[in-house]
């Protein structure tokens, strides 16, 4: 379960803005989580808690938000969302795509006081 | 009721007025969902933006290794499979073939002990073993430890035998130059399409154990098109390290990547 050492790795990171810009409170933690950045909402979910426990963000909450994969078609020029598991053009079906969407992992906001 | 915008607690539309959202303004009883920049639960809070990539620091270590290994002109693939599929195997008969010819060099990453390294080490000076303990990946910084004790002036390839797990090791970079997804015939053909994150980003993949095939119920062509549906790209390579069928190709195309 490498989603624990990712949420350690975020809390740090978060740990750092807080103690930075002097941070009283955390109300909320939103990340953007892509189908295909390879973490589970689940267990990140789990160990949300158990990371934060005795630091600043203890008792906050997690707000996941999952996005889905989107790919740019090299052919017909078009974004289109993937029909997992075929990766291939929603419009022509044309496999030479892209990703635009859907490899993401990043802390997009954090609500503070 | 909310100061900012006047809509109503938990996103409900029933006050009428309009605000910007992604770029264009609408009113809330439009009816489409949108989320908030700011809440209504906490009347003194605030949002910040922080956009920030929660893999940054193992990215950097991995850039880091990938600067480090391409100065030095070394070919460095990250060989990723569930445990069993034969990694060790493989890398096994690789460094047979490659020794006195190709200087290699091995990081192998396992949970515990240090076997698959004493396996390598007869065929191979310069194997190294990642003890992950209660990690079930290996991380770029562990790659960035231990780099100067596998690589010498005179190494062409590293190996980078990751911990035997589909998922984890495709969600951080090492440094490689390329991941290698490794399926074997005993594993079920569908394995691509059940596992899309690794199978989507690997530039190889290897069918192994196929000396197997005549035994089981596999159907090889059926696996094909499952990776090519997934990565149509993917170069594959189909060989069986213990009879050695296919494994000239592979060797060969190894040879190729040496500058």
């Amino acid at each position: 379960m490498h989603e624990l050492s990712l949420a350690e790795s975020m809390v740090s990171e978060l740990k750092e803005y807080i103690e930075r810009e002097k941070v009283n409170k955390v109300f909320s933690v939103t990340v953007q989580m892509g189908y295909f950045s390879g973490v589970e909402k689940e267990p990140f979910e789990f160990a949300y808690p158990i990371v934060t426990e005795g630091t600043k963000l203890e008792g906050s909450k997690l707000i996941v938000e999952e996005l889905a994969g989107i790919v740019l078609c090299s052919d017909c020029n078009k974004k289109t969302q993937l029909d997992i598991p075929l990766i291939q053009c929603g419009s022509c079906s044309s496999r030479n795509v892209t990703f635009t969407q859907g490899k993401e992992f990043l802390i997009k906001s954090m609500e503070i006081e | 009721m909310c100061l900012d915008c006047g809509c109503q607690e938990g996103n409900e539309k029933k006050f009428f007025h309009t605000h910007d959202h992604n770029g264009h303004t609408h009113p809330h009883t439009d009816g489409h969902d949108h989320s908030h920049e700011h809440t209504h639960d906490n009347a003194n809070s605030r949002m910040v933006k922080l956009e920030q990539n929660i893999l940054a620091k193992n990215d950097e270590f991995a850039e880091k290794n990938r600067k480090f290994l391409k100065e030095k002109g070394i070919i460095t693939v990250n060989l990723i499979s569930s445990p069993g599929s034969g990694k060790t195997t493989l890398l096994e008969k690789t460094l047979e073939r490659f020794k006195g010819k190709v200087n290699c060099s091995v990081i192998v990453g396992d949970q515990s002990t240090d076997n698959d390294a004493k396996r390598l080490e007869d065929k191979c000076d310069n194997v190294h073993q990642i003890e992950t303990h209660s990690s079930c990946h290996i991380n770029a910084e562990q790659v960035s430890d231990v780099l100067s004790k596998v690589i010498n002036d005179d190494t062409q390839i590293l190996f980078i035998e990751n911990v035997g797990n589909l998922i984890c090791p495709a969600a951080f970079e090492l440094g490689e130059d390329f991941k290698i997804a490794l399926l074997s015939t005993t594993e079920g053909e569908d394995k691509p399409i059940k596992y899309p994150v690794l199978f989507s980003d690997a530039r190889i993949a290897i069918l192994t154990k196929t000396d197997l095939i005549p035994y089981l119920d596999w159907d090889l062509k059926k696996c094909r098109q499952y990776m090519r549906q997934i990565n149509p790209g993917m170069f594959i390579f189909e060989l069986s390290a213990k009879t050695g069928e296919g494994m000239d190709a592979w060797i060969n195309y190894l040879e190729t990547l040496i500058v």
